[in-house]
């Protein structure tokens, strides 16, 4: 008989990084030497993380595969289970059962430029891609970076924000949203369709990666049309509801498809068969 | 699991008096094996675990609840853990805890569901509690002699005398005894122990002992109407009286969509379990920073519906509703599934 799926691996929480108000990254250690070794993910999973007592939450794993020994997870402190994983410490456990979901194609961008566009939170999951094309760096031309946040206190990731805005092979570009800007604030203000098109990235032989709330995205699409982005060289991440993240709980099922198995990366071209259920 | 489909070899069909057939229970039973069937208290009919073979009565059409609770429990421990200053220990999930079961006397539409769940638990990752409880249940259906205006077995590929998904199919022959299908390994092994209970049947006809029901629509042409009719308004106009209650999936044989909770019990200790949920609840898939992809009942009630006769058959090659009715019976504001159903042959 096959192992129990619902039985979370135990990991230590190694180190946590205070990313802004309520948004917390977790570096994550598998307490089995075996697993630890053998854990392998591919740019795009997830996972179910347990807080024991509260829960499961479903996030993204924000680390990239190309750096080995453990994974990270980024987190706003939002509802029950948050909450609990919020309240954990350095060298406490907690649950991981994962990795879920198929990975976005990063083997077919060989030779392509990237354009990532990422809105608050969203940009954990694009963390995940962005170091993993950084560390093969050589398999991709141009690496644009598009990050939008609603203030600058909620930007995540600013020390990785830092060195990508100072590195010579990574155009970044980070905005807030009006009113979101402090006194000392150097970058754009604005949404992120509006700098999307101010940016005006070229769209050949780009792909766009677009991951962030139902509403950027919803501006974002028609924003890449007008940059003529073709919808198959558009994807991105769904976020829907999930519990048990393997294709039996019901939650995510949009058409014949699940999320949690079917995606949840989807190129454009994809989504566009669903329907909106998203 | 592995021989739960292979059918004996030449095996005829047998026959059993009313009274054997409690002998036989009754063997069964004394052999360690749980036995749920349908037990009626305070006028309600369910399947319930018996502690003796008198306490079973077949006289209802249906059982309010189905028997997927045989294999799927309303709420099902996953595994348990304690909590140690910061540190935590997991106790796995233990199928040591299963009885081998019996299910007696459920129809063909409730057997036929254990195909639904098995593909909805099975497919990719093997779902190990479901499996496990699988793997030591035998089903002993029992054909319909009566239908009602809720039926519509007929209508999704079922029939009064199905034996798809039963181990053992017995089909009452008048008022002594019945005729026994065996139709698996399984259920061979059930009868083994006691054949002398079992007589020869030859010259018995099924067919004229089963109820009429005869078939409402093509399944075929509404799952075809159906697949096409996401943008349609029919959804809306089905579901304007809908109230959301989830009585329909708690009642379905077929429905398996399940919540994880966590069951807390104090001192840092607790179990993570598994309880039914429905699509057709609004918290079903409502995201934590308010967004729900599915906000209006109508959105809920086109995807109970396209689930069961438009994906799962898509992805699982099963049907999600086998026609039992129940949810056409349970439904508070009486929503008729097999009408609505038919709604979609004229559009």
């Amino acid at each position: 008989m096959a192992d129990n799926i619902y039985l979370p691996y135990l990991v230590t929480i190694e180190k946590i990084t205070q990313e802004a108000p309520g948004v917390k990254t977790f570096r994550l250690k598998f307490k089995d030497e075996e697993v630890a070794r053998s854990f392998e993910f591919k740019a795009g999973q997830f996972g179910e993380y347990s807080a024991f007592g509260e829960g499961e939450c479903t996030f993204c794993i924000a680390s990239p595969p190309t750096r080995k020994g453990y994974i990270e997870c980024t987190f706003r402190e939002a509802g029950k289970v948050t909450t609990a994983l919020a309240g954990l410490e350095e060298g406490q456990t907690m649950g991981f059962r994962g990795p879920y979901g198929n990975t976005f194609p990063m083997d077919e961008w060989k030779g392509k430029s990237l354009l990532f566009i990422a809105g608050g939170i969203a940009l954990p999951p694009m963390r995940c891609v962005i170091w993993n094309a950084l560390d093969t760096r050589s398999s991709y031309r141009d690496i644009n970076i598009l990050y939008g946040a609603k203030s600058v206190a909620d930007l995540v990731y600013k020390h990785e924000l830092k060195e990508w805005e100072e590195r010579p092979d990574v155009n970044l570009l980070t905005t807030v949203d009006p009113g979101g800007e402090t006194p000392e604030w150097k970058g754009q203000v604005g949404f992120v369709p509006a700098v999307l098109e101010k940016m005006n990235p070229a769209a050949e032989n780009t792909i766009a990666i677009v991951c962030g709330p139902p509403v950027m995205i919803k501006f974002t699409f028609p924003a890449l049309d007008k940059l003529g982005f073709k919808p198959e060289n558009i994807y991105t991440t769904l976020e829907n509801r999930m519990k048990c993240g393997v294709g039996k709980c019901g939650r995510c099922n949009v058409g014949s498809k699940y999320v949690c198995k079917d995606g949840p990366v989807f190129s454009r071209t994809q989504l566009e068969a669903l329907p909106a259920e998203y | 699991m592995e021989q739960k489909n292979i059918p004996p070899k030449n095996i005829s069909p047998k026959y059993i008096s009313k009274a054997s057939l409690k002998a036989w229970l009754a063997k069964v039973k004394d052999d360690g094996r749980h036995i749920y069937a349908p037990v009626t208290e305070n006028g309600k009919t369910n399947f319930k675990r018996v502690k003796s073979v008198d306490e079973i009565s077949m006289a209802h059409i249906q059982t309010a609840q189905s028997a997927k609770g045989a294999v799927f429990p309303r709420t099902e421990k996953l595994f348990s853990y304690a909590r140690q200053q910061g540190d935590v220990a997991l106790q796995d999930y233990n199928p040591g805890d299963i009885p081998d079961t019996v299910v007696f006397g459920l129809h063909p539409c409730d057997a036929a569901a254990f195909k639904a769940l098995s593909g909805i638990f099975n497919w990719g990752a093997q779902d190990k509690p479901f499996s496990e409880r699988m793997q030591r249940v035998t089903l002993v259906g029992v054909s319909c002699s009566r239908s009602d205006v809720f039926c519509f077995c007929t209508s999704v590929g079922g029939h009064p005398g199905s034996a798809e998904g039963s181990d053992i199919l017995l089909t009452a022959i008048g008022d002594d005894g019945y005729l026994v299908e065996i139709i698996t390994d399984r259920g061979q092994a059930l009868v083994e122990k006691s054949a002398d209970l079992f007589e020869a049947a030859a010259g018995i006809s099924k067919e004229e002992h089963l109820a009429s029901a005869p078939a409402r629509f093509s399944v075929e042409e509404v799952q075809r109407k159906m697949a096409g009719s996401f943008e349609s308004d029919i959804w809306k106009k089905q579901s304007a009286r809908c109230i959301g209650c989830g009585a329909c999936a708690f009642v379905c044989p077929a429905c398996a969509c399940f919540d994880i909770q966590e069951n807390a019990k104090g001192n840092g200790t607790g179990d993570r379990i598994r309880c039914w949920d429905s699509c057709g609840f609004s918290l079903f898939t409502l995201h934590t920073s308010g967004h729900n992809p599915r906000s209006v009942q109508s959105q809920r009630w086109r995807q109970r519906l396209l689930h069961k006769l438009c994906y799962m058959p898509d992805r699982l090659s099963v049907r999600g509703c086998t026609g039992c009715g129940r949810c056409s019976r349970a439904c508070p504001v009486d929503m008729n599934l097999a009408e609505h159903l038919k709604e979609f042959e004229r559009l």
